[in-house]
């Protein structure tokens, strides 16, 4: 059913037509509200059965999804930045069992200093925890890999994150359809663990590896996520079929087919960058756009493909790996084969700071006659920095080693 | 009711007469058909007393339960010695999770049996004290707040000894480990009591809670067995001695577990929603003494010289316990 709804209650919605079993819930903004209405669901009876715990911390919550879903329940949780940081140790530990957790990541900035605003530097801090990890670009979006993120982490035995910009898609209110429960049940068969806690089937989970296993045990993982890059356009056609909607699949590619200059970013931004990039074309710049939806594992052959006929690439993080620019423009890099087009890395809306479609206009511009910065910080303010550094440098004693 | 832990000992034996028993008395332990849940082959060292805890306590649990249980387990000594892959000492469903988060496991385990309608199996969390009053505790409060249907048992052998014999916060006083060393004016660690995590799951007012020895084992079958059968967040912590940390020699670790009782320095009682509601009488009293000058982690208390005062301050502490649990 189509109808005019926020974000995180289109999820919880969502995630409620996906019959979790045991459901999680610790608050922590931007997630609260998906968790808050899974309450509400839970509370009213739509959702039997369904053991809806309150945990007294983020990192009990992916616990108690983990113990869950080893008993054979379908668990799901949700969480944000410095939650996510709280939960790391279970979050390896889920991927490293094989336990097809879903979880949502209200994709929020981590501190110091503390920010509550959105940027994607929480989910990519786990980008090498083993989970795959999918990126909304809007609540349509969101809603439909959820739904998918299910049969994809029951699938391969692996746990799912779907991340999702904080207040940017989590408190905004949009027309989403929601599916209908018959359509869910056609599409998501019921749980069938790979591996579960019977007394009937006595089984050790969690055991010591040492040296003559823990690689293989490694690899294996590695092979499992990157099985997603098939089994995700599969799901996603089945999706199609039983929906009606082509929502999903490994990225999408906006006006890429005769692009000279190809933008590629995770999230919700890419509806900004699709405004720019028809502005461009009316300039008569062959622009285009990518968003990445499957980040991890990350599709290199699909990426190679979209951007085959680009000299120019801008990649927009929102997130930063210091000293080394950002995390995707990094992984575009590999996907490019040598001696192919110009990469640009735009660090951007860190911490809440909006994008405008102005900024990204000037810097698209910019790389399309190649005046940008190998990397810049878009919209960076000089006045702040100075007045920041400017305190450094009054009471720093290595005056000169300070901007 | 009060417990007499002499009433079943034979003089100059060490452990309790089952040949004197009724068969319906006869321990789980010398049950022919006991489960050996924890079985043989697994890489725990001589005179273990965590090990012998687990599997008294995990046959205990199986007869009580009918072979319905499932098990999470604490990262530590009893994981890594139990689980070396391809390996498992378990013949019950068993997982291990991470070090600190091993009630919210368990939490999840019993939601999961809860939601599939399996009422029938009963879920319980194991570590060592490490893994239950430091880094596990944050855990541990929320399942006994929520009031979990989860067995918790603590194998407290008062120190890190996975890693090699570091200071937990169940570490008693003035003892000698890794990190409190007995070098210069360090004396061991702190000479404050600590912290009781009995006491502290006491005051989550959970329906069960129980202190357990390895020199009792009558009495450690029978809170386990009936902690199983209770609904709800249940806490029993069991007195483990470690031979390998503790400085004993493998054959003492059943000695060492009964002077702890009889000397007043590890307390069995038992404790239904926040209260005490039975405890186990010691009858003749051992001195601290006795109980410490056997153990290498308290010599520095005898060697080079005597330390009267840091005795008396131990003896202390039994005597406090004697007279605050009526034992």
């Amino acid at each position: 059913m189509r109808k005019q709804i926020e974000g995180s209650r289109a999820v919880a919605e969502a995630v409620a037509l996906c019959r979790p079993e045991v459901i999680c819930a610790y608050p922590i903004t931007p997630q609260t509200h998906i968790v808050e209405t899974l309450s509400e669901i839970t509370c009213s009876g739509d959702l039997k059965p369904c053991e809806f715990i309150n945990v007294e911390s983020e990192f009990a919550a992916l616990s108690v999804a983990i113990g869950a879903c080893a008993g054979g329940a379908r668990a799901y949780t949700a969480t944000s930045s410095q939650g996510l940081l709280f939960m790391t140790e279970a979050v390896y530990n889920a991927s490293g069992l094989g336990i097809p957790i879903v979880m949502t990541i209200g994709n929020r900035a981590i501190g110091a200093p503390i920010n509550i605003w959105n940027d994607q530097s929480d989910s990519m801090s786990m980008r090498d925890a083993g989970w795959i990890q999918l990126h909304a670009e809007n609540n349509q979006e969101a809603v439909d890999l959820h739904i998918q993120a299910f049969r994809l982490a029951e699938a391969l035995s692996c746990p799912v994150m779907v991340c999702m910009d904080g207040y940017v898609l989590t408190h905004a209110f949009e027309a989403v359809d929601i599916p209908s429960q018959t359509q869910v049940d056609q599409y998501l068969p019921a749980f069938q663990p790979r591996m579960s806690l019977d007394p009937a089937d006595p089984m050790t989970i969690g055991a010591l590896v040492g040296p003559e296993a823990f690689t293989e045990v490694r690899y294996l993982a590695d092979q499992g996520v990157r099985k997603a890059l098939e089994v995700i356009p599969r799901i996603t056609a089945e999706f199609q079929e039983i929906v009606g909607r082509n929502a999903g699949g490994l990225l999408s590619t906006y006006r890429t087919d005769d692009a000279e200059l190809i933008t590629i970013a995770l999230g919700s931004v890419n509806g900004t960058i699709q405004d720019v990039v028809d502005q461009l074309r009316v300039e008569g710049i062959r622009a285009g756009s990518i968003s990445i939806r499957c980040y991890r594992p990350f599709p290199y052959e699909a990426l190679r493909q979209a951007v085959a006929r680009a000299n120019a690439i801008v990649v927009l993080d929102r997130s930063v790996s210091p000293g080394a620019d950002g995390p995707l423009v990094t992984d575009v890099r590999m996907a490019l084969p040598r001696a192919s087009a110009q990469t640009y890395a735009v660090i951007a809306g860190l911490g809440g700071r909006p994008i405008t479609k102005g900024s990204l206009y000037s810097a698209l511009r910019r790389a399309s006659d190649r005046s940008l910065a190998p990397v810049t910080y878009l919209d960076l303010n000089e006045a702040v920095i100075r007045r920041e550094s400017g305190l450094v440098i009054e009471t720093g004693a290595e005056r000169g080693l300070v901007l | 009711m009060t417990n007499r832990i002499d009433a079943f000992c034979q003089a100059g034996a060490l452990t309790v007469g089952n040949r004197l028993l009724t068969p319906s008395m006869i321990s789980t332990q010398a049950n022919e058909y006991r489960n050996n849940s924890l079985t043989s082959g697994h890489r725990a060292c001589r005179g273990c007393g965590e090990a012998l805890a687990a599997r008294w306590a995990i046959d205990t649990a199986m007869r009580a339960a009918g072979g319905q249980i499932v098990v999470a387990n604490a990262t530590g000594c009893l994981e890594v010695f139990s689980t070396p892959y391809p390996e498992s000492a378990w013949r019950i469903p068993w997982i291990h999770s991470v070090f600190g988060n091993t009630p919210a496991v368990a939490t999840g385990v019993a939601a999961a049996m809860k939601v599939k309608g399996k009422t029938g199996i009963r879920v319980i969390a194991q570590g060592g004290d490490g893994g239950t009053t430091d880094i596990g505790l944050g855990c541990l409060s929320g399942m006994f707040e929520r009031n979990d249907d989860v067995l918790y048992i603590c194998y407290d052998n008062e120190a890190y000894m996975n890693t090699g014999v570091q200071r937990s916060s169940a570490t008693p006083p003035m003892a000698r480990t890794a990190t409190t060393p007995t070098l210069g004016s360090s004396r061991g660690s702190s000479p404050d009591i600590g912290k009781s995590v009995p006491l502290i799951a006491m005051a989550h007012q959970i329906p069960f809670v129980a202190t357990a020895s390895l020199a009792h084992l009558a009495d450690l079958e029978s809170k386990i067995s009936r902690a199983v059968a209770i609904r709800g967040a249940r806490y029993v912590h069991i007195h483990s001695p470690c031979p390998l940390g503790w400085g004993t020699e493998s054959n003492q670790t059943i000695l060492l577990a009964r002077l702890a009782v009889q000397s007043g320095l590890f307390p069995l009682f038992e404790a239904k929603d926040g209260e005490v509601a039975d405890r186990t009488t010691i009858g003749p009293r051992v001195p601290v003494e006795d109980y410490l000058k056997i153990q290498k982690r308290f010599r520095h208390l005898f060697r080079p010289q005597r330390n009267d005062e840091a005795l008396a301050a131990y003896q202390a502490i039994a005597d406090y316990n004697i007279r605050r649990f009526g034992l």
